[in-house]
């Protein structure tokens, strides 16, 4: 915090030196999955350099900064939130930016700069809130100073500080406060006085993105820029094999035609002329290894993989099969589940410029501290002569943090390959076809419950691709398990109880590629748990809500929020005539969610009229926001559930844009009620946690409807 | 060719068959108007050609002629337009980027409907689709920019 604000030169020089050893180290080093198992107490780390999150200018604009990128889950308010709870601000004098990529931004949890997880919150709880009060403090102290007075009788208000009758702006005390040494130590406010944590607050991106001035990776435009469009190959892992580029280049706007790793880029004035310049271009591809994929055989191998010893073992407790011998009832089921495709509205896109000194990249992503590093690695440049501009991203879900920066990477080549500043945009044929796809997954299960119904046994195979095992982060896999394939299964409130069980996982290679997609792992395991649930019910002869009660009884946070929305929900009570329910809760990223979905069905048409949800998040610090993930959270969670997936036939995928690939649509959209869990813990997720019930709930609430137990997805009925 | 957009007249050296969104985006720097599916599926291109909606990825710029196309920049000449009053208080928005085209489509649908119906509204937003799920909000503040309370008609 200065009056002329952080030098941001000399800021990025020595911090993004650092950010070339994070990026080695952080590649070596595991992350933490899970809040409980890693990241180091607040108080043992060292308070952050306010400079980095916050500036104040002469006129009282004070800037702050976000280390994560805002994707529509709301840090461009939530994290603003944090440091107001300690720096009251005056709200009309706020200005909000992307940080740049640097050591200083590197997420408290990860130790990388990065945006996922569902940990923003989490993650910069006491972050924000600590470069708050040392602005506090030091605004006081210059204040105090001034004033002549004991800083005690100073205070913040509505950016000013106060003392009796004297008042000064943030703005007229920034340069003196700057010159003060920094504090040491800072006392955050305890709960009970609070002001903005917990309060709802509306969006302060709105007004920028209802008028069209939010810039998105999409919309960057300089002179001389240009757009590039790459032909990449039909099928996973296919190569060129040999091109004519001389159609393309005919084509008034192209301006060059190039090949890079991933493909041919036509390089033109302009979208369209790039577009249609492509479409001129004559590629001849090799399919390579991709070439005879096809998905329908792939669930038919994962299904007898399944049914084969040998999957890395997740998790293990008594003898599972002896016990499975003595149970009352067995229940087997098998599972399937698709291919998706993120989607995000804007389609993937890189802005690239790249000069003697410096290589700039203007995109929304939520990985920048990889994509530095894999810009500098291609140009030849050190990584700090990478300068990341974070756009707005019109949607992430996952797509954006690649841990191969695979358009990142893509737009680099591009521009070094043109020698151009090159905007490359992918149309939504690319995205839709361009992999990085959630992995197709088979889950086969077995359980064994007793006379009274409880589980004894349970035996459950994972089959579906693993998106870590070589690549950077390859950290996360432990003892060779990949928790982003079995999480939800491996530990589920519901296994911990049972004495036998056994958790496998097979991870089968394939040239198409994955990657985490809104609620990872938990977008296929709690279809299946939860599903699964009801099963063991009918099985038990109890009700859904009563079976789980019992499974639930040692897991109060799961309980809270599940008798929360069965009883928002009306559940023991009928339904509207017609509709029935069903109902789901699933913990994920440390959050605890529980739906209820109220179900019609005509003539096989599920029709979903409403979702209750309730949610456990520990602090709400937005309870807006909160409420504005859980209905985001239903509505992708549904359009997975009733319509999404990706299939390969000879190698290709068989969907291509919109028509095929259908998200929902406002005259499909439930009412969505979400209630909050009040809580006193730290924030936990929020983002990702409401995909997970989703889809279990509303094929619970068809089995209620029809008897037809589903366990696939999309849901199809007979 | 001669195109009126916002009010002003631009004259654009581009081919006939270029659609109106990339002469906006590309041409005159107008990027409020989003690219998103390139085929009519998903509305985030959504201008207004006279009073009706378009999808401006389709339209050949050609077959404008001189009728005028209003973008989200010049909805509401020097202030905010109702609707997008609506939203921000309805705090509809989450990632944004599809939030001009239901916008100016909403605006389309009050222009030709001042008292909407829910049907009217599944009818007329239908075709713009939102990845982050805003729908319950889009209806919530189409009411609420035409006056009505409660929402449910």
């Amino acid at each position: 915090m200065s009056a002329s604000g952080i030098d941001r030169r000399t800021f990025l020089r020595t911090s993004a030196q650092a950010a070339g050893g994070l990026t080695i180290a952080f590649y070596a080093g595991p992350l933490p999955l899970r809040a409980q198992e890693g990241p180091p107490a607040a108080a043992a780390r060292p308070l952050p350099d306010p400079n980095a999150f916050l500036r104040i200018a002469p006129d009282g604009t004070v800037t702050v900064v976000l280390a994560h990128a805002e994707m529509g889950q709301g840090m461009w308010t939530g994290l603003v939130m944090l440091l107001a709870e300690e720096l009251d601000l005056d709200w009309s004098k706020l200005r909000v930016e992307h940080a740049p990529v640097a050591a200083a931004y590197a997420h408290p949890f990860f130790g990388i700069q990065m945006t996922g997880g569902s940990t923003s919150i989490a993650s910069e709880f006491d972050r924000y809130r600590q470069v708050g009060a040392m602005a506090r403090t030091l605004l006081i102290q210059a204040a105090a100073q001034k004033w002549n007075v004991p800083a005690a009788d100073c205070r913040v208000e509505k950016g000013e500080v106060v003392a009796g009758t004297s008042r000064a702006g943030f703005g007229e005390l920034a340069a003196a406060a700057a010159a003060l040494p920094r504090p040491t130590q800072v006392t955050l406010e305890p709960p009970s006085s609070w002001r903005v944590i917990g309060q709802p607050h509306k969006r302060l991106d709105s007004a920028a993105k209802v008028t069209g001035r939010a810039d998105f990776g999409m919309d960057v435009h300089f002179p001389g820029l240009h757009t590039a469009l790459v032909a990449r190959s039909p099928y996973f892992g296919g190569k060129v094999k040999r091109f004519d580029g001389a159609a393309a280049l005919k084509v008034r706007g192209v301006k060059a035609v190039v090949q890079v790793p991933s493909g041919i880029a036509v390089v033109a004035e302009n979208f369209w002329a790039a577009k249609l310049g492509r479409a001129a271009l004559d590629v001849e591809w090799d399919p390579g290894d991709g070439g005879a994929i096809d998905t329908t055989d792939m669930a038919r191998s994962y299904r007898a993989l399944a049914a084969q010893p040998g999957g890395v073992k997740a998790k293990a407790a008594g003898d599972p099969a002896a016990a499975m011998k003595t149970a009352a009832h067995v229940v087997e089921a098998e599972y399937d589940l698709p291919y998706l495709a993120h989607a995000p509205m804007e389609p993937l896109n890189c802005t690239v410029r790249i000069t003697a000194d410096k290589c700039e990249i203007w995109t929304g992503t939520q990985l920048q501290t990889v994509d530095q590093g894999t810009a500098a690695q291609i140009t030849g440049l050190k990584p700090e002569q990478v300068e990341i501009h974070t756009q707005f991203l019109g949607g992430g879900f996952g797509r954006r943090a690649t841990p191969t920066s695979d358009f990142v990477r893509e737009g680099v080549e591009v521009a070094k390959a043109a020698n151009l500043p090159v905007k490359t945009v992918w149309t939504r044929e690319d995205d839709i076809r361009g992999g990085y796809y959630r992995p197709q997954y088979f889950h086969k299960v077995k359980v064994g419950l007793d006379a009274k119904g409880a589980p004894v046994a349970w035996q459950h195979t994972l089959v579906g691709q693993s998106f870590l095992i070589g690549t950077p982060f390859e950290g996360m896999v432990k003892n060779g398990v990949d928790p982003t394939a079995v999480e939800g299964v491996f530990d589920s409130a519901y296994l911990a109880d049972v004495p036998n069980h056994l958790v496998e996982h097979h991870a089968p290679k394939s040239p198409v590629t994955t990657l985490w997609w809104r609620s990872v792992g938990h977008s296929h395991s709690g279809f299946v748990m939860e599903t699964l649930m009801d099963e063991l019910a009918k099985a038990a002869g109890q009700d859904p809500l009563a079976y789980r009660r019992a499974r639930l009884a040692k897991h109060p946070r799961h309980l809270a929020a599940l008798e929360l929305a069965a009883a928002k929900a009306g559940w023991g009570t009928p339904p509207p005539r017609g509709r029935f329910r069903g109902l789901a809760v699933h913990e994920s990223f440390n959050s605890y969610v529980a739906q209820v979905a109220e179900v019609s069905v005509d003539r096989g048409a599920i029709r979903v009229h409403r979702v209750v949800c309730a949610i456990d998040c520990g602090t709400a610090v937005n309870p807006a926001g909160v409420v504005a993930q859980l209905e985001s959270a239903v509505v992708f969670g549904l359009s997975a559930a009733l319509h999404g997936e990706i299939t390969l036939r000879q190698g290709r995928v068989q969907q291509s844009n919109f028509h095929d690939y259908r998200p929902l649509r406002l005259h499909e959209m439930p009412v969505v009620d979400v209630h909050i869990v009040p809580s006193t813990e730290r924030p936990s997720g929020v983002g990702e946690p409401g995909v997970p019930p989703i889809a279990p709930a509303v094929a619970n609430a068809v089995f209620a409807a029809t008897g037809q137990r589903l366990r696939r997805l999309p849901l199809r009925l007979a | 060719m001669r195109l009126r957009v916002n009010g002003q007249d631009h004259d654009v050296d581009v081919p006939e068959d270029m659609p109106l969104l990339w002469v906006l985006r590309d041409v005159l720097s107008l990027t409020g108007t989003k690219f998103g599916c390139g085929m009519a599926q998903c509305g985030a291109c959504t201008v207004h050609i006279g009073d009706g909606p378009a999808r401006s990825c389709v339209l050949p710029v050609g077959a404008v002629g001189d009728r005028a196309v209003t973008t989200i920049e010049g909805l509401s000449a020097g202030g905010i337009h109702p609707v997008q009053q609506a939203w921000i208080d309805e705090d509809v928005v989450q990632c944004g980027y599809c939030q001009p085209g239901q916008v100016m489509a909403a605006a389309a649908l009050l222009k030709a409907k001042a008292q909407p119906t829910d049907a009217d509204i599944d009818a007329a937003l239908s075709a713009n689709l939102c990845r982050c799920g805003t729908y319950q909000r889009i209806r919530a503040a189409v009411h609420r920019a035409a006056g009505q309370t409660g929402g449910r008609s």
